[in-house]
């Protein structure tokens, strides 16, 4: 089956079995490998990709439903060769260590900040409490979405 | 001109200090046998400079992660980012019972197996072993089952459907045997030389130590009080967030190289060298970014890399391994669950008298590291305070279950909540606080530690306890707990103060062939040379500060190699807290003698006396000359090559003996308090932590935001070992294998961190640095539980504080 979708603002036309997972697209089909794979069942949010601007596990997302849709992945963040604010908040603020998690939590921060631009520390953890992060105890990862904000 | 303030300065806003606007020079520095210090390290126009500077200006900065870049923009190669041509994908076919022999193994004949290869332990050319300390692990199974999840079979196909299928037709059946489940049950059976229930050598013990000092029964004649108590805790899973996983590549010569996810190249080098009977040059490892280890990727990667390389062989092609997480949690190693005793004689007004320490750990089916994580759980099984007479004893135990092993920590995390819980129950007996049990008994520079230690450098535990205290506003929040009466949301406070030795015990260091080293690069600039990897924690950042300091150029200038033998020297495991002091201070003294040489050949060329590199330029006769590139091609111009190597060499004053376990355990140790506060749910028992305060003398913070980034993941790690990440072990088999039920910390969990950096020298380290890479996973579960107790009266000898348990020891 053919399925049209958009990624990073690029038109594509897929010929894809239906219920071939969205990560599997993004990473073998497009070759877009820094979309992660951390469990493969929905909980650690590294797969975090943007689909029509909601963040989603694209774990869970079998590529028929993405019909249609524009998705933004970790490829697509920084515009022009210019990191985004949050991108460049992580690095200042200590956000990545070993960087597993990062591409995942820049997207879940990403739609957290379009939706609620000056969003408070309780509002950033509810943001991003669906990407699990091993390294960093969360601290740094909250101040840069904050210092991003700003 | 740009003020760069770190972290750390202005987590201290209290202590502010004004800087002038102008002003362009300012560092507080204080000498290497000092008190605790603010060091304040400050940006500095160049271009107002006549003369070279001479005080730090890259050390002490939080400059940016040196992969970060690559990390943010999702460009960093991780393991399964990886593809190469005719690559088939490996899987791995595991025992299904904890202990038996196998009886058939049966390829169904329906499946079309022509797309597939098939290895067993036939194949390994050198010695079925995954070397390690003892040589009891095989690659594969042979015929004897000894723990669940066991690997026996390898297979390898280019289409992963027909992979998986593959694995639904085998068929393989065994003859059990009744398991051994439990260090109770092992020590029993070997006590008993139960034959049939002996799993290792003659008495199921892996490993045993005794640490002695001064007279114990005498002690105990001596005290007022004896005060008993056991701790237990349990498993830990290290759920890196990026799975196990490697790449063989045959070559045609008989070479294998394998690349992956891992912290010790060095280790999977020797390992595969054994099991393929192939020389140095043959085997090359490569280490790819690195989605956390936390001591997981110390020990299993030989594992998968041996099977990646058995299959890759016999397929003729490159083969891909990469766990899914069931895989990874069911089959690797986990942190060894304890069960520590202790009896302790203390005099009437709370001073340690006698400590009789007994600790038992669970090593799983085969030997993997448990001797040192043992050796590291018994040295530091007392604490940091006096006692004049101890007696601990320590061993690890087999059991039919998949191996433990390293684990940030690595034993002191089990045995630190065990002594730390036992000083609360002192307290307790004596109606004294746990913070005046602590002052009373904590060591001090020139105390003496259960090996005999004498602490000469870098003594913190009392300014790391005072400055938790104080920084936290412990006192007045324990009294305020004790005064509460709400009975369904109770607070509470707990406090723990720590240890941990930073680098490998003993002699350790004097045995491993250390060398760490950079090269010039044909840009003109500097790389690093270093097997210890980058896994999170920093190594690429803070090897590039170390070497652009030693040099004299900007940390823009220096790069950091690829983890790969063949390029790279053996700088020993990435691991025990010894990266940045053990390693770094290797790397700094072979940067040093770069820049000596560099400099004679300025000043040769220049034809002067004077010819210096600083701030990424030569300076000849205190005027500027050329920049480094420059300097650096006229030198590779005229040698061709320039790479200086150094070993590490520790410190003479370093004695240890093994065979009575006695003298300097480590060379220095890193301290630690925790304050955690609690708030406890009485009706579901659950627990929050609200809020964990750590002070920590590091010696020097070369970077304080990776610094703190570094103590609060392992305080996370810690609270969540305290409170909600356990490990279900049914029948020898891991129950909850998935991150569903699995589970660690969320943002929404997390307490808030603060972290209160103190900087207490230590002489040899680079810059005085110490290793504190492990250190705050140690603390954290003591200062929860005590926090919980406080809240609730509940004491609790066991970690994690789950509500099932909380509501038991409750009802007691």
């Amino acid at each position: 089956m053919t399925i049209p979708f958009k990624v990073n603002g690029k038109k594509y036309e897929l010929e894809a079995p239906p219920m071939k997972r969205l990560l599997d697209v993004l990473r073998e089909n497009l070759h877009l490998t820094g979309t992660k794979e951390g469990c493969g069942e929905g909980e650690c949010g590294s797969c975090s990709v943007l689909l029509n601007g909601e963040v989603v596990n694209s774990c869970l997302v079998p590529i028929c439903q993405a019909a249609g849709a524009s998705i933004v992945t970790i490829e697509g963040l920084a515009q022009d060769g210019r990191l985004s604010a949050v991108q460049q908040a992580f690095i200042e603020h200590g956000g990545a260590q070993c960087g597993i998690c990062t591409p995942g939590m820049l997207l879940a921060a990403t739609a957290l900040l379009n939706g609620n631009p000056h969003p408070s520390r309780d509002e950033i953890k509810e943001g991003i409490a669906g990407n699990l992060c091993r390294c960093t105890g969360y601290m740094k990862i909250f101040e840069a979405i904050a210092k991003a904000a700003i | 001109m740009k003020l760069m303030m770190s972290a750390r300065e202005r987590g201290l806003a209290e202590e502010s200090l004004a800087f002038p606007a102008k002003l362009f020079i300012l560092a507080i520095h204080c000498p290497l046998y000092g008190n605790p210090i603010a060091s304040v390290n400050m940006y500095r126009d160049p271009e107002l400079m006549t003369i070279p500077p001479t005080t730090e200006v890259i050390v002490g900065k939080s400059v940016p992660r040196k992969e970060g870049l690559a990390k943010v923009q999702g460009e960093a190669k991780y393991v399964d980012d990886l593809s190469f041509p005719e690559m088939l994908f490996g899987k791995t076919i595991r025992s299904t019972i904890a202990r038996g022999t196998i009886k058939a193994i049966q390829f169904d004949p329906s499946f079309d197996w022509s797309q597939l290869i098939v290895a067993d332990y036939r194949d390994i050319p050198g010695r079925n072993v995954v070397l390690l300390i003892e040589d009891d692990q095989p690659l594969l199974v042979e015929k004897e089952v000894r723990h669940h999840d066991e690997p026996i079979l390898l297979l390898a196909c280019q289409d992963r459907e027909v992979l998986e299928a593959a694995c639904q037709h085998i068929h393989i059946s065994y003859e059990e045997k009744p398991p051994v489940l439990s260090p109770e049950q092992a020590l029993t059976a070997g006590e008993a030389r139960n034959a049939s229930m002996i799993i290792h050598k003659t008495d199921n013990v892996i490993k045993s130590f005794l640490i002695q000092r001064g007279e114990l029964e005498a002690g105990f004649a001596q005290s007022d009080i004896l005060v008993e108590g056991t701790y237990r805790t349990g498993l830990q899973e290290h759920v890196y967030i990026e799975p196990q996983g490697m790449i063989a590549i045959p070559g045609a010569d008989g070479s294998i190289t394998v690349q992956g996810s891992m912290q010790c190249p060095y280790y999977v080098h020797k390992a595969l060298k054994v099991l393929f009977d192939l020389p140095d040059d043959k085997v090359i490892v490569i280490q790819t970014v690195t989605g956390g280890g936390f001591g997981g990727k110390e020990e299993y990667p030989n594992m998968i890399a041996g099977h990646a390389a058995l299959l890759a062989r016999k397929a003729g092609k490159p083969v891909k391994i990469v766990y899914d997480r069931a895989e990874d949690i069911a089959a690797t190693t986990k942190r060894h669950a304890a069960i520590v005793h202790h009896k302790t004689g203390v005099t009437r007004d709370g001073k340690l008298l006698a400590a009789d320490i007994d600790v038992i750990m669970d090593g799983g089916a085969y030997a993997t590291l448990s001797a040192v994580v043992l050796s590291r759980g018994a040295i530091h099984a007392l604490g940091p305070y006096n006692c004049p007479n101890v007696r601990i004893r320590a061993r690890v135990v087999a059991t039919n279950t998949p191996p433990a092993g390293a684990f940030r920590g690595f034993g002191a995390p089990q045995t630190c909540f065990a002594y730390e819980t036992q000083m609360n129950k002192i307290a307790r007996t004596l109606d004294m606080s746990p913070l005046e049990i602590r002052r009373k008994n904590l060591v001090r520079a020139g105390d003496v530690t259960a090996t005999g230690q004498v602490l000469n450098h870098s003594v913190s535990a009392e300014q790391v306890l005072e400055a938790a205290v104080t920084g936290s506003n412990y006192v007045a929040d324990y009294q305020r707990a004790q005064q509460q009466n709400d009975s369904h949301k109770r607070f509470g406070v707990g406090l723990s103060l720590f240890f941990h030795g930073a680098g490998f015990t003993g002699s350790g260091e004097r045995r491993l062939p250390t060398r760490a080293g950079i090269e010039l690069t044909r840009a003109g600039k500097v790389r690093v040379l270093t097997s210890s990897i980058e896994m999170g924690q920093g190594t690429e950042t803070i090897f590039c500060q170390l070497a652009a300091e030693a040099l004299g150029v900007n940390y823009e200038d220096v790069e950091f190699a690829q983890p790969n033998t063949a390029h790279v020297p053996d700088s020993g495991p990435t691991v025990a807290s010894r990266t940045c002091m053990v390693v770094g201070k290797a790397l700094q003294d072979a940067v040093r003698e770069m820049k000596r040489k560099l400099e004679a050949f300025a000043r040769e060329q220049w034809s002067c006396s004077d010819a210096e590199i600083q701030s990424g330029k030569l300076w000849v006769n205190e005027r500027e000359a050329a920049s480094f590139a420059e300097l650096a091609l006229a030198y590779l111009a005229k040698h061709g090559e320039a790479r200086e190597l150094h070993g590490y060499k520790l410190p003479d004053e370093i004695q240890w003996d093994d065979n009575t376990y006695t003298g300097d355990a480590y060379p220095v140790f890193g301290w630690a308090a925790d304050v955690a506060k609690v708030e406890v749910d009485m009706d579901t028992f659950e627990v929050k932590v609200l809020e964990c305060v750590s002070a920590v003398d590091c010696g020097k913070a070369l970077n304080p935001v990776l610094l703190e980034g570094q103590i609060e993941g392992g305080t996370l790690q810690a609270v969540g070992h305290a409170t909600i990440e356990e490990v279900v072990v049914q029948n020898g088999r891991v129950m909850n294998n998935r991150m569903t039920n699995c589970i660690i910390p969320t943002s929404l969990d997390t307490p808030e961190m603060r972290v209160l950096l103190i900087e207490n020298p230590y002489p040899y380290g680079p810059h005085g640095a110490k290793g504190i890479g492990e250190l705050p996973m140690d603390g954290g579960a003591a200062a929860v539980a005590a926090a919980v107790w406080n809240a609730t009266g509940i004491f609790s000898h066991e970690v994690p504080l789950t509500p099932e348990k909380l509501q038991l020891a409750h009802g007691k």
